[in-house]
């Protein structure tokens, strides 16, 4: 396997380059151990289709959705100010995503606070690279599994993305089965909100098991994800039902990365 | 002569009872912050007529959709036949129309009349589907007492008005056919109306001329008065939506609906740390009373205008993830808990002159932490609602009064903003390994 090639926004200011694209990795992407993996596969298929992108690396910092999610405006709105001199010194244009939450709150909540940018999914970028001929996607290894793709809430009902992705795993050969709450109506994971921080409220379930039930339902090989946040809800429910061994839980740039033997 | 006399009052009182009370419910709506909603107006009335006019959002369920659309159908086309009512009420005319408007007039009657005779269909399913079938949205916690009893007043009501119009119609189909109607004799043997040509003859077809004045006579003025009696019951209703649906979804939220508000408040507070020379815009000086919200007043018209314009119809609560799996949140209940409480401060108003402190709020008194704290901000409610009502932005203005101004967030979440604020990430995790993966 090549060795993964990033760089940061300080490497190219030294170099004197300007990159096409900032890739914000998140606070998930960059610490969780099960998201790291989804960053890296981010990575690994923008260095194949020779991608020139940076990092901010040790200069980024959470975008502050938690908190504002939670009520915190006051944190979220010191949280932008720092990350938004950062950007603006490094003069960043254009920049994608790991997560859905660092998505929405970069591309909507940071205009009026003095960032401006244009700000894409990592499903959005893949589609993009696809349209324009930088990478193809052999479907092989997908071909013919059946995969259920579970709409992230801040990348579907909160930006209207819902086709991105699925343009993406189109190319996969796969057969792709639609849970009966999909797009518009598809049911959170739980974790939004803040959720994902704190214990649930009493209730008679966990909202995790109830979707990871309905996906389950469809019998697929593969529960496809866009949000690390999702992953860890969904991977939990999976295992809930001691299915871990047959469903898998995988973010679609994963997918695209393995089908092209990344 | 007299009974002219008498339908003019009764209009006169019906229509200044409704404008009382509409203006007190404009002057409830105002006592929220002001908040920015007469941009883009051709994209707005655009959505006005998908969502409102159209009813688009409705068919998402196709079912209550269909019976719902029969009895929008028969409200709206009713109401030119109340044209008709009103100057023959006015003027002791009898069918005014007729002589005009020939056979047009009994196309129009004849379709209000296949209307009706749905929206009686549509309404007989509604009362089964509340109280025979118990269709779960309808059915729960939040809707028990005056919800309840206001949702089946309403349908009852409707079946009374439908029976008056055949009522009216009927009778005087056969007074008609005998030559004895009030109505201008254009020399034909019937009015020929779709439904009350037949059912009329069937149901009165042995009454005396007399009785079938009589009949047509409570048909008529039954009519007139269940209209003006609805009108005046909207401002208590959940009903109130087939007037406010139109103005709340024309100033519904255009942004993505991922899209929180900054608070400028904040803002302000947080330029001036970064930058002490920051002097915020004059428009801006005013300090708020506090940030995010704990009473009705603290959220903003457009909110308040949502809260009474709720129909209660559960389609947030019933795609809502927190209370699916049981957890205390109910979107609709924030809602009908954001009128009620409003409601409680404007009767506090009408009594004191200005709000006089009751000891009461609508966090705590109506709405609880514990609800709050459910909410996934999935925006499944928003996307449910029929009528582009934003439950999430009301619990989102709470957490921030819960967080900001009580500083009661859960615990874990305060371990997570301590997080955020020493490492810059939700977890315990320093900065300067933020790219330690790239070489793991
Ligand atoms: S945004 Fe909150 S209240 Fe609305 S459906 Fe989602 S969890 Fe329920
Ligand atoms: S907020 Fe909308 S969806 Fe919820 S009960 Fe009211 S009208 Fe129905």
């Amino acid at each position: 396997m090549e060795a993964l090639k990033v760089y940061t926004m300080a490497d190219y200011t030294a170099k004197g380059e300007t990159p096409e694209i900032l890739f914000w990795v998140g606070c998930a992407g960059s610490f969780d151990d099960r998201a790291k993996k989804i960053t890296k596969a981010i990575v690994k298929i923008l260095n194949h289709a020779n991608v020139k992108f940076a990092v901010l690396g040790t200069e980024e910092s959470c975008t502050g959705d938690p908190a504002k999610r939670a009520g915190n405006e006051f944190l979220f709105q010191m949280q932008v100010m720092g990350n938004v001199s950062i950007l603006n010194g490094y003069n960043v244009k254009k920049i994608v995503t790991g997560c859905p939450h660092c998505f929405n709150t970069l591309k909507n909540e940071y205009p009026s606070l003095g960032g401006n940018y244009e700000v894409i999914h990592h499903t959005q970028l893949m589609q993009e690279l696809l349209n324009s001929g930088r990478i193809k996607i052999e479907g092989g290894a997908f071909k013919g599994k059946k995969i259920t793709f579970h709409d992230p809430c801040y990348l579907g009902r909160g930006n209207d993305v819902y086709e991105a992705p699925r343009e993406v795993m189109i190319n996969l050969d796969a057969d792709l089965a639609e849970m009966k709450r999909s797009k518009a109506k598809g049911l959170c994971c739980g974790a939004g909100g803040s959720q994902m921080f704190k214990e649930a409220e009493k209730g008679n379930k966990e909202i995790n098991i109830e979707r990871t039930e309905e996906a389950l339902a469809l019998n697929p090989d593969i529960i496809a994800v866009g949000c690390p946040f999702c992953n860890t809800m969904m991977t939990d429910g999976v295992k809930h039902f001691n299915k871990e061994e047959t469903v898998k839980v995988l973010d679609v740039a994963e997918l695209i990365a393995h089908a092209n033997k990344l | 002569m007299i009974s002219s006399i008498i339908f003019i009052l009764l209009i006169s009182a019906g229509s200044t009872w409704f404008i009382f009370n509409a203006k007190k419910v404009r002057r409830n709506i105002l006592l929220g912050k002001d908040v920015d909603r007469k941009d883009n107006s051709a994209m707005r009335l655009k959505i006005m007529t998908l969502v409102a006019l159209g009813q688009k959002k409705m068919f998402a369920r196709p079912m209550p959709a269909l019976l719902h659309l029969f009895l929008y159908a028969a409200f709206v086309i009713t109401q030119i036949e109340l044209i008709e009512i009103f100057i023959d009420g006015a003027f002791a005319s009898h069918r005014i129309f007729r002589p005009f408007l020939g056979s047009f007039y009994t196309i129009l009657i004849s379709f209000i009349e296949i209307l009706s005779v749905l929206a009686f269909i549509g309404t007989i399913a509604f009362l089964a589907r509340r109280n025979l079938l118990k269709v779960p949205r309808l059915v729960k916690n939040e809707l028990n007492g005056w919800p309840k009893i206001d949702a089946n007043t309403i349908l009852f009501a409707e079946i009374i008005l439908i029976c008056c119009i055949f009522m009216m119609n009927g009778a005087d189909e056969v007074l008609y056919s005998k030559g004895k109607s009030h109505a201008l004799n254009l020399n034909d043997a019937s009015f020929g109306f779709s439904i009350s040509s037949l059912l009329g003859p069937i149901l009165f077809g042995g009454f005396s001329e007399n009785s079938l004045h009589i009949i047509e006579r409570i048909g008529w003025w039954g009519h007139i008065i269940m209209v003006f009696s609805f009108l005046n019951y909207l401002p208590y209703s959940k009903h109130f939506h087939v007037l406010l649906a139109f103005p709340n979804v024309y100033f519904s939220n255009l942004n993505p609906a991922g899209k929180f508000t900054n608070l400028e408040s904040v803002s302000n507070e947080v330029k001036a740390m970064f930058d002490p020379s920051f002097i915020p815009a004059p428009a801006s000086t005013e300090l708020p009373t506090r940030f995010g919200a704990k009473e009705v007043t603290d959220l903003s018209w457009k909110q308040l205008l949502d809260a009474y314009s709720c129909t209660e119809c559960g389609r947030c609560t019933d795609s809502c993830p927190a209370n699916i799996t049981g957890k205390l949140l109910s979107p609709r209940k924030i809602m009908m808990d954001t009128r009620d409480r409003l409601e409680e401060v404007g009767k506090n108003i009408d009594t004191n002159g200005t709000f006089k402190d009751d000891g009461k709020s609508l966090l705590g008194n109506y709405i609880t932490h514990e609800e709050l704290w459910a909410c996934t901000s999935c925006n499944a409610c928003v996307d449910a609602c029929p009528i582009n009502i934003d439950p999430l932005s009301i619990i989102t203005d709470m957490r921030r009064f819960i967080v900001m101004e009580e500083s009661a967030a859960p615990t874990e979440l305060n371990g997570m903003f301590t997080n955020i604020e020493n490492n810059g990430a939700p977890w315990q995790f320093s900065q300067s390994d933020r790219l330690n993966w790239s070489t793991e």
